[in-house]
């Protein structure tokens, strides 16, 4: 595809805030385009993951069998993987759960502060995993983009240098929580 | 400063730079004192060092032990090396271990920007944290009318304990518990809402260096901590004496 790289964003558990920091990118967003195709994510239209990605951007944890099954598919086919924001890089929010029972927390959900339709879905939504856990503690990650969310700017920072074929150094950028 | 006439003098070397130091002054002060950045937590000044926290570990010619520059005494032709990648590495491992220990989730934590573990966690270049975490259950006692207590951000640095007992005199914090079951506790273990040796000074809370101590009524980023009045209390009562 004419040179370009290949650059995909993953959604994992996690807010969304990650890509929604991501998008405030804005106009800079026709920068990263002019060096790299969004061959997938959840901003774009493709419901497979492509055979080989060059940079994929992860934002969440692992919580459910879903999200399990799906890191360790993009980690495959992907060359750089980027563990984008605080969920994916410490589990952080998701894994306020992971002392109570997964019983426990669908109770609460679903029965506990539900007034209507009392039950626990099974059809579609993915089972969740006993704990949610950071991306690295499933595969192999390559790049830690810290931050709650990180802001545009070190975003940006991050896949311009790894689309120059740098390794970005973030780790007095950013930090937990920023 | 107290009895110049008295004070003896040391020189030794810190990172190969010649130095004079009284021979009271900890390797910790000394360093302070010449502009030399040595990582701290449990550190406060105004109160006792405990070397609690191992940030501060130097390594020292003539040992194979690392010591806490906050326990070490200056000596006479020391010579003492305060970053090298071995202390990195394991200051960077008593990091990680206190985020595994604990249920640090700083994006929802009162001291969001104001806290002293992510200011280290960023000072020292933690990009992750390598051992998986722990996630205990630990209480919230929110039973003091001002005050909150979240054993899920305690570092153990005994900052509390130290502050409400030797300037404040109430010794209304202690320890409790070894290694992983260590907890800070109020009074005879109870809620410290019901601990009546606690005078709600709030010094406590001051001198916390994360979220684990804060006001009532504070909400995510918006702890922010005063701690100028430590050195001047001190101060003012060393100069009574």
């Amino acid at each position: 595809m004419n040179g370009k790289l290949k650059l995909a964003t993953v959604w994992l558990d996690g807010c969304s805030g990650c890509h929604m920091s991501f998008l405030d990118i804005d106009e800079r967003l026709l920068d990263v385009a002019a060096l790299a195709d969004l061959v997938y994510s959840p901003l774009v239209d493709a419901k497979e993951f492509p055979e080989m990605v060059d940079i994929a951007l992860i934002e969440g944890a692992v919580s459910s069998e879903d999200d399990y099954h799906k890191i360790r598919h993009v980690r495959a086919h992907t060359r750089i993987l980027v563990s984008l924001g605080d969920c994916a890089v410490t589990a952080n929010v998701p894994a306020m759960r992971n002392r109570f029972k997964v019983e426990e927390v669908l109770d609460r959900a679903y029965f506990e502060n539900a007034t209507l339709n009392q039950q626990i879905p099974v059809e579609v939504i993915p089972p969740l995993r006993k704990q949610s856990i950071p991306v690295h503690q499933v595969v192999a990650v390559d790049v830690f983009v810290p931050g709650c969310p990180p802001s545009a700017d070190i975003i940006f920072y991050a896949v311009t240098e790894l689309l120059a074929g740098r390794t970005p150094d973030l780790r007095t950028r950013t930090h937990f929580g920023a | 400063m107290k009895r110049p006439f008295k004070t003896r003098v040391r020189t030794l070397k810190i990172d190969g730079i010649d130095v004079g130091a009284r021979e009271d002054e900890t390797i910790l002060e000394l360093a302070q004192e010449n502009g030399i950045f040595i990582p701290t937590l449990c550190h406060l000044e105004g109160v006792h060092d405990i070397g609690a926290c191992r940030l501060c570990l130097v390594e020292i010619k003539g040992t194979s032990k690392l010591l806490p520059a906050c326990m070490t005494y200056a000596e006479e032709g020391m010579e003492v090396i305060t970053d090298s990648e071995r202390l990195t590495a394991y200051r960077r491992q008593v990091l990680d271990l206190l985020f595994s220990e604990r249920n640090h989730v700083c994006a929802v934590c009162v001291s969001n920007g104001h806290c002293e573990l992510q200011w280290l966690a960023e000072k020292l270049g933690i990009s992750h944290v390598g051992v998986p975490y722990l996630y205990p259950q630990l209480p919230v006692d929110a039973s003091h009318s001002f005050y909150t207590l979240d054993h899920n951000r305690c570092v153990l640095c005994a900052r509390c304990v130290r502050v409400c007992d030797e300037i404040e005199g109430a010794h209304t914090w202690d320890v409790t518990g070894r290694g992983v079951e260590c907890r800070v506790i109020s009074d005879l273990n109870q809620p410290w809402g019901t601990a009546d040796s606690c005078t709600r000074c709030g010094k406590c809370v001051q001198v916390c260096p994360t979220g684990a101590l804060f006001s009532k009524g504070k909400a995510v980023a918006e702890m922010t901590k005063r701690r100028e009045f430590l050195p001047y209390l001190q101060q003012m009562r060393e100069g009574r004496r």
